[in-house]
């Protein structure tokens, strides 16, 4: 598996977004979760709430960090996945798949296109090093 | 200024561990993973360095009298091979550290003390000290803890030294895989295991022995990250979180290493009258009834107002519940207390239990 899927799109706070239809489903890079370590409680807020680009929508924590999340698009967040809230592991197992965190419907179509492209967000990686 | 590698640090590349500044020292904070790494420990046995860790040293005539005299322990007590947690206090009683202390002959007390302390502690025994002054020998000594239930039977591989003899807080010298240790059944994670002080050149040489005995029992390189679960789940006290230069032992609920009825030693007029008025505030072990996990400096609230600070908190990996440690006011420190612990702007209920959180059944 890549560690970085090139049909993602990416914030510089290593947080992944794909377009799904209607929707744009959020999680968190590899980076993200091999930096934090074992992944032991995500907080993620209510379906209904409203999220906005580059402000927080909740928090993951390692056994050893607290960590924010934030929001790659402004929109409502219409779905929330349960199974990682109550198996913070998936994380760590599965941060593309099983660990998907949260659906927003987006208000603006254009926040989407301005993320990173995975070519972008691998330099960003590189230049934190 | 760049952080000091330990002696084993380029084991510690060989390995892949992910190396952080720790208290001024390069260390790994974990190799692959926190959680396996704290699994090996309570189920077979992991390997740390802890060699960042500061050895200071009273020989001569009067030494333990000399070392008695600023510790809250009594090492009059204790046999030859034995050693003693204890307190160093200033004049308020609070701790300037904490440390064990071993006792090879009335003449001779070897003191183990933190590593972001080392250098505060010496100054402080050296400036405190009346006839037998101390020595710093924190440059000749790397440490390694072998910590879990196979400990003892991989360390006994290595070694001609009777290791059924050396009971839990008492020690021997000996050669483990060759090199000559102190080697002292301690640790800080509620396991069985030793602790191995050794030349700092014969470091790495006996840590790939000590791997290698183990690699059939599951023994793995482990970092500090579970260094500090392992402990947060024992309640063992950590400085800088736990107790501080404020807090007395009688506060942070560690009586059992202060002895008031032995002569004097420094913060013993402080604590005499703490103990006769009683503490206003005890350092408790909690779990957390609602969903969250406590950090350390999070608020502690009682109806709505803060009572208390979370000095250390987690998952408890093997206890699987998010745990907590802080100091209340002693009317909340009973066991089945309740309180809040205030979660970035939210209150979260919180219990107080009995610790160490993870017992062996």
């Amino acid at each position: 598996m890549a560690e970085y899927p090139k049909d993602l799109k990416y914030t510089k706070d290593h947080e992944w977004a794909k377009k799904s239809g209607k929707v744009v489903v959020v999680g968190v890079t590899f980076h993200a979760q091999d930096a934090l370590g074992s992944v032991v409680y995500v907080e993620l807020p209510k379906v209904g709430a409203a999220v906005t680009a580059g402000q927080s929508f909740g928090v993951i924590e390692s056994t050893k960090a607290v960590s924010e999340l934030f929001a790659p698009v402004s929109g409502k967040v219409v779905k929330i996945n349960d199974a990682v809230v109550g198996n913070p592991g998936l994380v760590n197992e599965d941060p593309y798949k099983a660990a998907w965190l949260i659906e927003v419907e987006p208000s603006n179509a254009g926040d989407y296109d301005k993320l990173l492209d995975v070519v972008a967000y691998e330099k960003v990686l590189a230049e934190a090093h | 200024m760049a952080p000091r590698p330990t002696p084993l640090n380029s084991a510690h590349k060989k390995l892949g561990g992910r190396l952080v500044d720790f208290a001024g020292w390069e260390m790994p904070v974990q190799y692959t993973n926190l959680i396996q790494e704290h699994e090996a420990v309570r189920k077979a046995l992991g390997l740390f360095d802890v060699s960042h860790m500061g050895e200071i040293e009273f020989k001569g005539k009067g030494a333990l009298e000399e070392a008695n005299r600023l510790i809250t322990n009594d090492l009059a007590r204790a046999a030859d091979g034995q050693a003693l947690y204890a307190g160093l206090l200033n004049e308020k009683g609070g701790f300037v550290d904490d440390v064990v202390a071993y006792r090879f002959s009335p003449e001779h007390i070897f003191i183990c003390v933190n590593a972001s302390n080392a250098q505060k502690d010496f100054d402080w025994m050296f400036s405190n000290a009346k006839k037998v002054k101390p020595v710093n020998r924190s440059n000749d000594y790397a440490q390694i803890a072998v910590q879990g239930p196979k400990a003892a039977g991989v360390v006994q591989k290595l070694t001609k030294a009777a290791l059924d003899k050396v009971g839990t807080y008492r020690f021997t010298t000996g050669q483990v895989a060759d090199v000559d240790c102190i080697i002292s059944r301690t640790g800080y994670t509620g396991e069985d295991g030793f602790e191995l002080y050794c030349p700092p050149d014969k470091a790495e040489r006996l840590w790939f022995a000590l791997l290698e005995a183990g690699k059939g029992e599951g023994a793995l390189p482990c970092g500090l990250g579970c260094r500090d679960s392992l402990r947060t789940e024992m309640k063992y006290a950590l400085y800088g979180n736990d107790i501080d230069d404020v807090h007395t032992p009688l506060e942070a609920n560690l009586a059992w290493i202060v002895k008031l009825d032995k002569a004097d030693f420094i913060g013993k007029p402080v604590l005499d009258k703490q103990k006769a008025a009683g503490v206003t505030q005890k350092l408790v072990g909690f779990e957390m009834t609602e969903s969250g996990i406590p950090r350390q400096h999070y608020p502690i609230l009682k109806d709505g107002a803060k009572v208390g600070e979370v000095t250390s908190g987690t998952m408890g990996p093997s206890v699987k519940k998010a745990i907590g440690i802080g100091y209340v006011p002693t009317a909340l420190s009973t066991i089945g207390s309740t309180f809040h612990v205030e979660i970035r702007g939210r209150p979260v209920g919180a219990r107080v239990v009995k610790t160490p959180f993870y017992s062996h059944d």
